[in-house]
């Protein structure tokens, strides 16, 4: 029984110590187009800011490849599965064979039409290379403008800044981080970040960048020029699925997996940013990128793999990000999408927000801006989707507890293990 | 594997739990007076004492067989003691994203405010013998056992 992995990230690892919890002898190779030990993906912002070095964002210690018997090709990229042989080809022409499969290759970075968005000085932010690359050109005195508001453009934005570089934010939405926050919470970390001296651009989108002998010219929508230095482009990410592509595995906007994490080709699995699963508040089908979910999903893909019965209950989106000491926690919807939701606050506050989200009596969301202590209580709710239409001043107080919750949840988490 | 588990009847909230644990996790361990005084920040309690009388209990890491930090934490830090079975933190590793907080449905992890950006949660006091909190509770409102009532 030969398992192979593609991808060295969290679904990877998840799934490693999952299968070798049940099977410690059969092989288990990982290969990856990356040539690092696994390392941190969320860490490279780290790395731009200099809190981190290359050995200090190592997702597991040194030995960890010994002490779980993997085989490792790093730097090596598969360019397909031929699934009726149960072979991968590689880069180098080289053929492995497998028995079971798990593709946790993740994203790759979303490519806006943009005229002229190729070419040197334009940057992306998701792998340690990209970092090392921006390290390397993120000089005091520079500019920089980076296209797309969410997660990854605000985190690089904010780690240049702290490099002493001009940066200048320009995404299409009328709002920062769309996708894990409200209109209310947005404009609190805009302020914050424009207090430390970014600058936005919002509602537009950059059409065309201009070489202008040493430097750019950023052509936005609303017809506004921006001159840059260089550009990052962090629009998003999109599954990193090139390697199933002309193959039966049946792919929608990532590869679709069932509740093993079972690609529809037996034998073959997928975990992390390039699959999509349940997302229990949207009730449907979706990718969820963010390493919570890919260790999760990698690890009952493991145990699936090992011959076990694991299941993956389905996920929700939940971040934990923070922005010159302004922290946060959002899960889960964030902002009502029709009348069925109904949306309770706290006064919203310069620095202070707290926000749930409620249909039918039960939490599917909420926004903790400065307010993180105690928020998985609030995860744990929005997990058991129990009827919590009592508790609604508690869960936008800062001061939320186990206490507040019924007795039977209370007593069932107490004890532990309550939650799954 | 053992756990500490609160008995609510006998807790009456005096929050000793929070104390000694505060103490046991500074430079001074063995002296309360000490590790209060001299300490520049007191380290934040890892037992956290609620309270809404009549009712009060201590409240520390469950030491999940699942545990959802250790799934989520972005840095490898928090990990599994192969020894103990005990989930622990390694405040090297770790760099106070604060996304274990947001999983744990327990609210079992808390910021350290005597470090910068790091988590503080339950270690069993490993390094000590039994766990200051059980030790020190006046009315044996915290037990550790296999199990739990």
């Amino acid at each position: 029984m030969q398992y192979v992995i593609v991808g060295n990230s969290a679904a990877a690892i998840g799934a490693v110590e999952s299968i070798r919890n049940y099977d410690t002898e059969n092989p288990i190779l990982v290969i990856s187009d990356e040539p690092y030990h696994t390392y941190s993906r969320p860490l490279i912002s780290y790395y731009l800011t200099g809190l981190r070095d290359e050995e200090s964002m190592m997702y597991r210690p040194k030995d960890f490849y010994d002490k779980y018997k993997v085989e490792t090709m790093l730097g090596r990229r598969v360019e397909a599965v031929v699934t009726e042989k149960k072979q991968l080809k590689l880069d180098n022409q080289e053929v492995i064979s497998y028995d079971k499969l798990l593709i946790a290759t993740g994203g790759k970075p979303f490519l806006p039409p943009i005229e002229g968005a190729t070419g040197p000085d334009i940057y992306n932010f998701i792998k340690l290379d990209d970092a090392k690359d921006l390290k390397e050109v993120a000089q005091p005195g520079k500019s920089a403008v980076v296209i797309g508001g969410g997660l990854i453009g605000l985190k690089v934005a904010e780690g240049l800044l702290k490099n002493e570089v001009a940066v200048t934010v320009v995404d299409l939405a009328p709002q920062l981080l769309n996708s894990i926050l409200d209109a209310t919470g947005a404009d609190i970390v805009r302020k914050c970040l424009e207090k430390q001296g970014m600058e936005f651009h919002l509602g537009t989108t950059a059409k065309t960048i201009q070489n202008f002998g040493e430097r750019k010219i950023v052509g936005l929508a609303d017809g506004k020029e921006v001159a840059t230095d260089f550009v990052v482009v962090a629009v998003g990410v999109v599954p990193n699925k090139h390697l199933v592509e002309d193959t039966d595995i049946k792919v929608n906007r990532g590869i679709v997996t069932d509740e093993s994490m079972g690609t529809s080709v037996e034998g073959i699995f997928a975990a992390g940013d390039v699959a999509e699963n349940h997302d229990i508040l949207f009730g449907q089908n979706r990718v969820i990128p963010i390493l919570p979910n890919a260790y999760e999903q990698g690890q009952v893909a493991g145990a699936n793999m090992a011959g076990q019965k694991s299941v993956y209950p389905g996920g929700f989106a939940k971040n934990a990000i923070g922005f010159f000491g302004l922290s946060m926690v959002t899960a889960g919807i964030t902002t009502a999408p029709d009348e069925t939701f109904q949306e309770y606050s706290s006064q919203p506050a310069e620095d202070r927000y707290l926000k749930v989200v409620i249909k039918e009596g039960k939490l599917v969301g909420f926004v903790r801006i400065n307010a993180v202590d105690r928020s998985g209580i609030l995860t744990g709710l929005l997990m058991q989707q129990k009827d919590v239409t009592d508790l609604i001043p508690q869960l936008i107080s800062e001061e939320i507890g186990l206490i507040n919750l019924p007795q039977d949840l209370r007593k069932a988490r107490l004890k532990g293990d309550a939650v799954q | 594997m053992k756990k500490i588990y609160a008995q609510e009847k006998y807790c009456i909230g005096c929050r000793l739990c929070e104390v000694y644990c505060s103490a046991v996790h500074s430079e001074y361990p063995n002296d309360l007076v000490k590790a209060f005084n001299r300490s520049k920040i007191v380290p934040t309690p890892r037992v956290k004492v609620e309270e809404d009388r009549p009712l009060s209990f201590a409240m520390q890491c469950r030491h999940c067989d699942e545990p959802h930090c250790l799934k989520a934490c972005i840095t490898g830090a928090m990990y599994r003691d192969e020894e103990s079975g005990a989930i622990l933190n390694d405040a090297e590793r770790c760099v106070g994203c604060w996304t274990c907080i947001v999983a744990c449905p327990y609210g079992g992890i808390f910021r350290d405010e005597s470090k910068s950006k790091v988590v503080a949660k339950c270690d069993y006091c490993l390094d000590q013998g039994d766990p200051a909190c059980v030790k020190n509770c006046p009315n044996g409102a915290l037990i550790i056992e296999e199990g739990g009532e």
